[in-house]
């Protein structure tokens, strides 16, 4: 039994690490979503971007963890900004398809972008010595960099809920998602909302990408490789909230990591049909606004 | 959605307050006529085969491809459904074909047919089951089915080839006389011939009564399950047409080709197939006579200046399009000619 309980306990370890960053990443896209209506399918560029700034910072100007994951995350959140505004603002309201085109778009350029400044291979991500290693705890080893990260991911989505439920910009942000015109007529400046926010979405992905460079390896091909697994986290977890993603993360995370170590021979198959039969019982999400 | 195209009337030559409308009416109950402007794309095609004869593979695929946009654009354009999933019946188109051709029956007009069969059912019980939704749960769902497929040819490799792609395919000359050569010429003229009877076939269904309720579901479901049209019936025979449709494309580019791989079940391609009909402009049924072979000589041409970073310059001229030319090359011709119109 003891195995069967470690592999039980790794499983679930490396899945909760897994749904750190899935959440971390999707939350954003959650957000957009639900408040400006806007199928942003160029959402996983900003955690690509994250990854390809911290693990540059790190390789070549041999700067230290953690300022390269705030800077990859400053850097990013600063630089949707203007995108933000020149690109996404013109079709917030407007046809879906026409935000699919220019998402598309997106992706295309910035994997291009990407292969072209920084090669087509993988990038290596160097930890420092003390997280190369395992810690023991409970029932084995496990690798000490998925530790981090579940601490890490704890408490920034710790932070994040209390942020949203708790501070002005938040309570704000909750009134734009619940009722945009209301939010307006009170006064709300949502065109300032929408930039915050959607900076804030791309900084939280440029921060989970930058984290989870070990599970998600940062190639070019990222924003497009990984586009589903966002959607589906997004989809399942419900729209515009930011608690449903977490639990779909989990949901998705867990499953993934189990299918992995029990069933590898059917790939992905059991994520595609917990998504469908998830999706049969409640159309809207785990957690959406009927 | 597409927006609502309303018939523009001319208002210049209008003598009395009743003739816009009455004009108006006109268009509306000639709107099945065929019209001088859409002979354009056949003569187009057959312009081609003289002026770029070391062309014609391209030409046959973009052919064969504006098949795939139209099967897409019955789905997305005129009932509504957005979907990331069309490549799941092309595929299956694709993987009949090969498959039947592979183990011994090569014949291809029975190919296509069974391709349509076989993609029309897949169309048909995924449809049964998915259509009640809408919105990001309905467009999750349509991808969900193409990665389940995807999955299933990718792990049943001792039918399909698996990754390595199905190999193997003899293709029989068509009606027993047409070989299909190095040249491609006979593709050529193969795809040219299914591409207009299936455009017949389509242009006859959207202009139909069929069709007309086709296009209220997309406007206005809730007025439809008002007059008690059967709103879900409706969605479900356009969905399985156009998988039919999308079957008989996948397998198209099957038989030219001889390979038929896993891509074509992939995210890619009904990614790139909904981009092409967006350039061209949705719901219209020539968007994809624009934007299939734009898209696929832009591709052509990027991919021959620049082999690594072609992508690029395609995603630059999607931006470019979609902040310049809302609503497709089709959408910035209507609002030229009705600018044009208001000068008058």
């Amino acid at each position: 039994m003891p195995s069967a309980l470690s592999a039980v306990f790794f499983i679930g370890f490396h899945g909760i690490a897994f749904a750190m960053v899935l959440y971390l990443i999707s939350v954003g896209l959650s957000v957009t979503m639900g408040m400006m209506g806007f199928v942003n399918l160029a959402h996983g560029v900003f955690a690509m971007a994250g990854g390809y700034v911290m693990t540059r910072l790190m390789n070549q100007q041999g700067a230290p963890l953690p300022l390269a994951l705030a800077a990859a995350t400053v850097v990013v959140a600063v630089a949707s900004l203007p995108i933000e505004r020149v690109l996404y603002r013109r079709l917030y309201g407007g046809d879906e398809l026409d935000q699919v085109l220019l998402t598309m778009g997106l992706v295309f350029m910035s994997g291009a972008a990407a292969q072209y400044l920084c090669g087509p291979l993988q990038q290596p991500l160097r930890l420092p010595p003390g997280l190369n290693g395992g810690v023991r705890l409970g029932f084995g080893e496990v690798p000490a960099y998925d530790a981090l990260l579940i601490v890490c991911g704890a408490g920034l989505v710790t932070g994040l809920w209390l942020g949203i439920e708790r501070s002005r910009f938040g309570a704000k942000i909750r009134a734009a998602v619940d009722n945009l015109r209301m939010a307006q007529s009170l006064g709300i400046d949502t065109s300032r909302l929408f930039s915050l926010t959607f900076a804030l979405g791309s900084g939280l992905a440029a921060l989970g990408g930058g984290l989870g460079a070990s599970l998600i390896t940062i190639t070019p091909g990222y924003a497009l490789d990984n586009l589903v697994y966002f959607l589906i986290v997004v989809a399942i977890g419900g729209l515009g909230n930011i608690r449903g993603p977490f639990l779909a993360a989990l949901l998705v995370g867990i499953a993934d990591s189990a299918c992995k170590y029990w069933i590898p021979q059917f790939g992905a198959f059991f994520i595609y049909a917990m998504t469908m039969a998830i999706l049969l019982w409640r159309p809207r999400g785990l957690f959406g606004r009927a | 959605m597409a927006p609502p195209r309303a018939v523009r009337p001319r208002l210049s030559g209008a003598a009395s307050p009743g003739a816009p409308h009455a004009a108006a009416i006109d268009a509306f109950a000639h709107r099945h006529r065929l019209r001088g402007y859409e002979a354009a794309p056949w003569l187009a095609a057959l312009a081609a085969y003289f002026l770029f004869p070391g062309y014609l593979p391209l030409v046959a695929q973009i052919l064969a491809t504006i098949l795939f946009a139209l099967s897409a654009d019955l789905v997305l354009g005129y009932a509504g459904i957005v979907t990331l999933g069309q490549a799941a019946f092309f595929g299956a188109g694709a993987y009949t074909a090969g498959i039947l051709a592979a183990h011994g029956w090569g014949e291809p007009i029975t190919g296509l047919l069974a391709a349509a069969v076989a993609a029309a059912a897949i169309g048909f019980l995924s449809g049964l089951v998915i259509l009640r939704s809408t919105g990001l749960a309905l467009l999750m769902q349509t991808l969900v089915v193409a990665a389940l497929l995807r999955e299933t040819a990718n792990k049943a490799s001792a039918i399909t080839g698996g990754d390595d792609g199905l190999q193997g395919m003899q293709v029989w000359p068509i009606f027993g006389r047409f070989e299909f050569g190095l040249f491609g010429r006979t593709a050529f003229f193969y795809c040219l011939a299914v591409l207009f009877l299936c455009w017949l076939a389509l242009r006859r269904l959207v202009h139909s009564p069929f069709g007309r309720s086709l296009t209220g579901t997309r406007e206005n479901v809730g007025r439809m399950h008002a007059i008690g049209a059967p709103v879900m019936r409706r969605r479900l025979t356009a969905y399985t047409i156009s998988a039919a449709f999308a079957g008989i494309s996948g397998a198209l580019i099957a038989q030219t080709a001889s390979f038929v791989g896993l891509d074509s079940l992939g995210l890619e391609r009904s990614g790139t197939v909904l981009i092409m009909l967006i350039i061209g402009g949705v719901g219209r049924l020539y968007g994809a006579f624009i934007g299939v072979p734009l898209y696929m000589i832009a591709q052509d041409r990027f991919s021959s200046i620049d082999p690594v970073y072609w992508f690029f310059w395609i995603g630059l001229l999607m931006v470019l399009l979609v902040t310049f030319a809302r609503g497709g090359i089709l959408g910035l011709v209507d609002r030229l000619r009705s600018w044009g119109g208001g000068l008058r």
